[in-house]
């Protein structure tokens, strides 16, 4: 997943809580939390990014804990709240 | 209450930990909001949570209900449980609806069926982020009418029969568990499966008229216990809105969130705009502000005191000593309320037999501070004569699991 390119869902909006955000599908109706900061900054920055690694780098997580947040990552994917990006390349940051 | 003119001081949140240490500090906005459109129905059900029957005058306009589901899509306030009174006699019900669903703001409304003829069943099933919940409170109409009234039954299994012919998908049948119906739970599950909707289950409060009713509607200890293992066995498919994890302290905690979400990701506002920290605490007590007069939701939400009071570290009393208080936390404090037993101390229904020990010692029932019941009786009112019970119960009722304040979130 490191080097592929990702973006937060069309149909998902985020809302900034003290603890992190929720993340609201407006599709399949689940409501998720992204429990710390960090997880809501490098999801934001997923679609402004080549790549998750870079996403992960401008969000200042130490590569020790890559591997924890790509299974974070993971996690959103399976309720699709964040889902591939077709599109190589950055595109404009998605903060619907 | 006041509403405090600035934002208190924030308390000092801990970092990180668990979701439900986070959701006891309190959020930026609600995750289960209730609105009540109208205090007024068709019905005259015992044990209404807010003892509806007359509109209140002071019901908010068309333009006021509105301009609050503008602020809800500013807040991101993702969706809305709609109920009542019987919500869908307000004239402006389904435009109501429609307005919300097109502001971003999902809707769940419960209704008693009085309006869901095939044609708003059309409506309904094409309409994306609204779900429908049909309240049945038995899976007969002997045990239903009861508590609810004659002929309420069969309007509901016609609401239901309308959705299911019009295509709905995953309508919800909501059942008040009680002591009359606690037995019933396989049916109750049957029926949702022929109608190919989801059952949900929630806990009898003693709010409202449900007050009056209590002590003769809740389920006895041995039917918490059946309950219980109803929920563990069959609870994937079930909902049960979280409303029964003072259960937990039978062992095994259910599955969903296991707190009192009041004031912190839960609240009220009711037909005249006013803010309570739960539906089931339609009380001066738990009075968090007026949203008309107060500032708007907003403001109430964030800034009342009596909401920042319930986000600060609580004390439990005995229920601290219990080692089953992390997954019970004491229960349900409009329950304690409303039996007249302590906030700090446990519940009415603790399993572990703290509450009938409690209920017994000496206790003054709140008196109610507001009633909209009908002031002369309607000819649909339930009569509550004395329903025979089978006394041999043993097996296999209940059935639940998952709708609390969380109901449908993944943690
Ligand atoms: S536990 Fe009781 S008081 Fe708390 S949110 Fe649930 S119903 Fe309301
Ligand atoms: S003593 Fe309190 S925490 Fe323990 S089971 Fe009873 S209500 Fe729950």
């Amino acid at each position: 997943m490191l080097d592929e390119a990702w973006d937060l869902s069309p149909s998902v909006s985020l809302r900034p809580e003290p603890f992190g955000a929720l993340a609201y599908h407006f599709g399949n109706r689940r409501l998720t939390f992204l429990k710390r900061p960090e997880l809501v900054s490098v999801v934001r920055g997923l679609g402004s990014h080549d790549d998750v690694r870079s996403a992960l780098a401008a969000a200042d997580v130490p590569p020790a804990q890559w591997t924890a947040y790509v299974g974070a990552l993971r996690g959103l994917a399976d309720t699709d709240m964040i889902r591939p990006r077709a599109t190589a390349g950055p595109i404009e940051g998605n903060d619907t | 209450m006041t509403v405090l003119e600035t934002r208190p001081h924030p308390i000092d949140r801990p970092q990180g930990g668990s979701l439900i240490g986070q959701f006891e500090y309190g959020l930026d906005a609600p995750i289960c909001l209730t609105w009540e459109l109208t205090y007024a129905c068709n019905l005259s059900c015992a044990h209404c949570l807010s003892s509806s029957g007359r509109r209140d005058p002071n019901e908010l306009s068309t333009e006021q209900c509105e301009a609050v589901i503008d602020e809800l899509q500013r807040m991101k306030v993702f969706y809305v449980n709609i109920g009542g009174g019987e919500p869908t006699i307000r004239p402006d019900f389904w435009h109501l609806l429609e307005y919300a669903v097109n502001h971003d703001v999902g809707v769940k409304f419960s209704t008693n069926g009085v309006r869901i003829n095939p044609e708003r069943a059309a409506f309904l099933a094409s309409t994306d982020y609204v779900d429908v919940q049909i309240s049945l409170d038995g899976a007969t109409a002997e045990v239903n009418d009861y508590v609810r009234g004659p002929g309420s039954y069969d309007m509901a299994i016609k609401a239901l029969t309308n959705l299911r012919d019009a295509g709905f998908q995953d309508a919800k049948i909501s059942v008040v568990v009680t002591r009359q119906n606690v037995e019933q739970l396989d049916e109750f599950k049957a029926l949702a499966d022929e109608y190919g909707a989801t059952l949900r289950l929630t806990r009898l409060r003693p709010s409202g008229r449900g007050a009056d009713v209590w002590d003769e509607l809740h389920p006895l200890p041995e039917q918490q216990r059946v309950l219980y293992d109803w929920l563990l066995a069959n609870g994937e498919n079930v909902l049960t809105g979280d409303s029964f994890f003072h259960l937990a302290a039978f062992g095994e905690a259910l599955p969903g969130l296991n707190l009192c979400g009041a004031g912190r990701v839960v609240c009220l506002i009711d037909p005249v705009g006013a803010v309570y920290a739960c539906p089931f605490a339609i009380h001066d007590n738990f009075y968090a502000g007026s949203i008309v007069t107060d500032g708007g939701f907003e403001r109430v939400w964030q800034n009342s005191e009596l909401f920042n009071e319930l986000r600060s570290p609580q004390t439990s009393g005995a229920c601290t000593k219990c080692e089953f208080f992390d997954s019970c936390r004491g229960g349900c404090m409009a329950a304690k309320f409303f039996t007249g037993l302590p906030i700090d101390g446990p519940d009415p229904e603790c399993v572990q037999g703290y509450g009938e020990s409690a209920l017994e010692g000496s206790r003054t029932v709140p008196p109610a501070s507001q009633d909209h019941s009908r002031r002369s009786p309607a000819r649909n009112q339930p009569v509550m004569l004395t329903l025979a019970r089978r006394e041999d119960l043993v097996a296999p009722p209940v059935s639940a699991c998952a709708e609390g304040p969380l109901a449908g979130f993944i943690p």
